[in-house]
């Protein structure tokens, strides 16, 4: 099929595919990044512009202290997470992460059921002083202190 | 005293690569300059004291000399000996002091043996290498002093994270270290070739060793910090598509490119400009690595060492070299003269479309990895995964795994269609048969039902370039092939198997309840406190029988470290030929129960396996290499003698 072109050509065609193809790459990219990045809210976010049931988003905040209730199943975990504006009942099925405790800062990985409960599928807790959610370094002074007391004693 | 002196072995060395860099760059515009003469020398010296200052600092471990601030903030005297020598990388000083070390015997190794090249190209080479090292020497020195005293030594020291305390950890950084030093290496050499004009098969075949040893070393690092991941972190997962993960996996993409241009260049003298451009890119990505996990920019779960100023630092280092470099080749590129053509359909026709397909993935973790960043500056907090990079990287790394099938069996220069009818005609035969049965067996998604077809695809063309050649005179490097491009069909039939046939169960169970999952029967033995030498633990006991054979005991555990005060979930695993049954166990449940979460993982370890048959493809095409060389360095050297004797 090739074999009629000349050698020039032949080196044209090939430069030709390979730019269609990285600029194919970075459009898609884009095009992809655009539609499945998974968005960061906090709990009044969430609260006032909700995202699609279904899409996967993050949700971080502080699990509300007295709001950690275990199912029947000894696996199913539901609770609150709240930024002091708004609260957002989150339901989880898995072991919990070390140090997450009620009343501690929480990044829950997931979606929003129909019924505007969260479904977390991944739970980031602040594992040791090194790793802090990125999320969470935003948050209100006194929660963080909160958190940094609450995992060094 | 021993902390002063490898101080100043450090400060020796970076003066030795400013003076190999003033004698590079005065031997290259005046040719007969003698200062010229001392870059080897100077590099020679250089790598020696870098050894010095690195054995210094090893000492001060061992010892746990807690006046050392890096010592007292990263070790303790409890801890096992194996981890006190790990911890002299396992921080951000230690591991950038590797960096260098390695990249000054790297130095030295090329200044000592290194002959075939013209001379003005080697000095280029060193003086470059020279150049990316000073960047690195004024990092340590003014920014990372591992050597620092402490003016009132700690009773004790602060540890080691926990979670890095595990010996494929240990062995984890300095495998990645020297495969992104074996770049700075090949980004050395086309700096040198471009400088002075000299792109050819030779650079290609002098460049070519580093790039397959960086390549090893990088294959290494990706394989055991992926089982790392796995049977660390508790998820059962193998590949997280975190930034760190993607900061080692970018470099090797971009190697593996490099590796086969560099193959067309050495042997067809082609595709000159495009090798130059791949050196770039490789180191720039090594860079880019660790610049992603030392400033600690991108959230991650790998990120124990972070800081913004350090981070600021190596982004300006490169920002300097990659900008210089480019810079520099946007001036040079068209006075490198066109190479020997080729068609489209050949066997350079398909490395071009390999090396398009490697860039294009590339360009997409790429963008993948930095797009939290870019939207961050907006306001708006987003977090890439696997809904992004698997089917979108799969889009160009499918066609690729056809081509890498195909390819192997073209010939150099020009070849057509008719000629390989057949073996292509077997490949698709199987292919297709692969596709259809397990289409209809077992209706899975479609990625892994692809990957599951590719595979077989591959294995069986992998193969096929030995038909008709006797293989016993084949030559290693083509060994090397075979074994590397066999690898990448086993490590993609143990991840397509895995995503397609793992069953999970999530359970809370007392003690004597059986759990099924999948072919496993499993059984709750008990549950009882363990001990180690800094760590206390709950231990499940569990009798795990497959198929309702004789039952295996596994023990998970749940460690709590005080060493810095932490938990770990360390998992158990039982592995048979065709897969893994994996362990973990969490927390107390209401009624005696104990949380445990169990996989059933289908031919998973063939992922790893892969990994390990990549390096050895590697390795089998260095020592070919290698072999050569040293053969035809032996042959000129006896000319040379007879040629002596003679007059």
């Amino acid at each position: 099929m090739t074999a009629g072109f000349k050698p020039k050509h032949q080196r044209l065609v090939l430069l030709l595919i390979a730019l269609i193809a990285l600029i194919g790459a970075a459009l898609l990219a884009i095009w992809a990044l655009r539609n499945q990045a998974s968005y960061f809210y906090v709990p009044s976010d969430m609260a006032a512009d909700p995202p699609e049931p279904g899409q996967a988003v993050r949700l971080g905040g502080m699990v509300e202290a007295g709001s950690l209730k275990t199912h029947a199943d000894g696996i199913t975990i539901d609770f609150v997470v709240g930024d002091g504006e708004a609260r957002i009942p989150v339901v989880f099925a898995g072991i919990l992460p070390d140090l997450f405790v009620e009343g501690s800062g929480v990044v829950a990985e997931g979606s929003l059921r129909a019924d505007g409960t969260f479904e977390a599928t991944n739970l980031l807790a602040k594992h040791d002083e090194n790793y802090v959610p990125r999320e969470l370094e935003d948050m209100h002074a006194e929660d963080r202190r909160e958190i940094v007391a609450e995992t060094t004693e | 005293m021993i902390a002063e002196l490898g101080l100043a072995a450090l400060w020796l060395a970076a003066a030795l690569a400013g003076l190999q860099l003033l004698a590079g760059v005065v031997g290259l515009r005046d040719s007969g300059a003698r200062i010229a003469a001392l870059v080897r020398p100077a590099a020679v010296v250089q790598a020696l004291l870098c050894a010095l200052a690195f054995g210094a600092l090893l000492l001060l471990f061992i010892r746990t000399d807690l006046s050392v601030a890096l010592v007292a903030r990263n070790s303790h005297s409890a801890k096992p000996f194996i981890f006190k020598l790990a911890g002299t990388w396992g921080n951000h000083e230690g591991s950038m002091l590797l960096w260098v070390s390695v990249m000054a015997l790297a130095g030295g190794l090329i200044g000592l043996l290194e002959r075939r090249l013209p001379e003005r190209t080697m000095i280029a080479t060193l003086a470059a290498q020279a150049f990316v090292g000073l960047g690195f020497y004024a990092f340590l020195l003014f920014s990372s002093n591992p050597f620092e005293r402490l003016a009132q030594p700690p009773a004790e020291g602060m540890g080691l994270n926990p979670l890095l305390q595990d010996i494929g950890l240990a062995m984890h950084p300095p495998t990645l270290y020297m495969g992104y030093v074996g770049l700075s290496v090949a980004f050395s050499f086309a700096v040198g070739a471009l400088l002075t004009r000299q792109v050819t098969p030779d650079f290609a075949k002098v460049m070519r060793p580093w790039v397959l040893g960086a390549w090893i070393f990088l294959t290494l690092g990706i394989t055991a910090g992926s089982y790392w991941a796995y049977y660390e972190l508790g998820w059962g997962g193998w590949w997280f598509w975190d930034p760190v993960e993607n900061a080692s996996l970018m470099p090797w993409l971009a190697a593996t490119a490099l590796l086969h241009s560099a193959s067309v260049l050495a042997s067809r003298d082609a595709l000159r400009a495009w090798t130059i451009m791949l050196g770039v890119i490789a180191f720039s990505m090594s860079m880019l690595g660790t610049f992603l996990v030392r400033s600690g920019i991108l959230t991650s779960v790998h990120a124990f060492a972070v800081d913004p100023e350090r981070g600021t630092f190596i982004l300006a280092l490169l920002a300097l070299n990659v900008g210089g470099a480019l810079l520099l080749f946007a001036m040079r590129a068209n006075t490198i003269s066109e190479g020997q053509r080729f068609s489209v359909l050949s066997r350079e026709g398909a490395l071009v479309v390999n090396n398009v397909a490697l860039s294009a993935i590339l360009g997409i973790v790429l963008l993948g990895t930095l797009y939290p960043l870019l939207t961050e500056a907006f306001d708006v907090k987003v977090s890439v995964g696997p809904p992004y990079f698997n089917p979108v990287g799969a889009i160009f790394f499918l066609p690729m795994l056809v081509v890498l099938a195909i390819g192997p069996l073209l010939r150099w220069r020009r070849d057509s269609f008719e000629r390989i009818q057949s073996p292509v005609v077997a490949i698709a035969v199987v292919a297709l048969a692969v596709l259809a049965g397990v289409y209809f067996i077992a209706g899975i998604a479609l990625l892994p039902l692809l990957g599951l077809t590719l595979a077989a695809a591959v294995a069986v063309a992998s193969f096929l370039p030995l038909r008709g050649r006797s293989l016993r005179r084949l030559p290693s490097p083509v060994w090397g092939m075979v074994v590397a491009h066999f690898g990448v069909a086993v490590a993609l039939f143990g991840m397509a198997s895995d995503t397609a046939f793992q069953q999970e169960r999530l359970v809370a169970a007392e003690v004597g309840d059986t759990i099924e999952d999948g072919p496993w029967a499993i059984t709750l033995v008990s549950v009882e406190p363990a001990a180690g030498p800094n760590w206390t633990a709950l231990e499940a006991t569990l009798a795990a029988s497959y198929k309702g054979g004789t039952p295996s005991i596994i023990r998970p555990q749940a460690r709590s470290f005080w060493t810095p005060p932490q938990e770990t979930s360390e998992v158990a695993l039982l592995t048979r030929w065709n897969g893994q049954l994996y362990a973990a166990l969490g927390g107390e449940a209401e009624g005696d129960r104990w949380q445990l979460r169990l996989w059933w993982k289908p031919f998973v370890t063939w992922i790893w396996y892969g990994g390990v048959l990549i390096a050895l493809g590697g390795l089998l095409a260095l020592i070919g290499r290698l072999a050569g060389d040293l053969k035809r360095r032996n042959a000129r050297a006896q000319i040379a003698l007879r040629r002596e004797t003679t007059a």
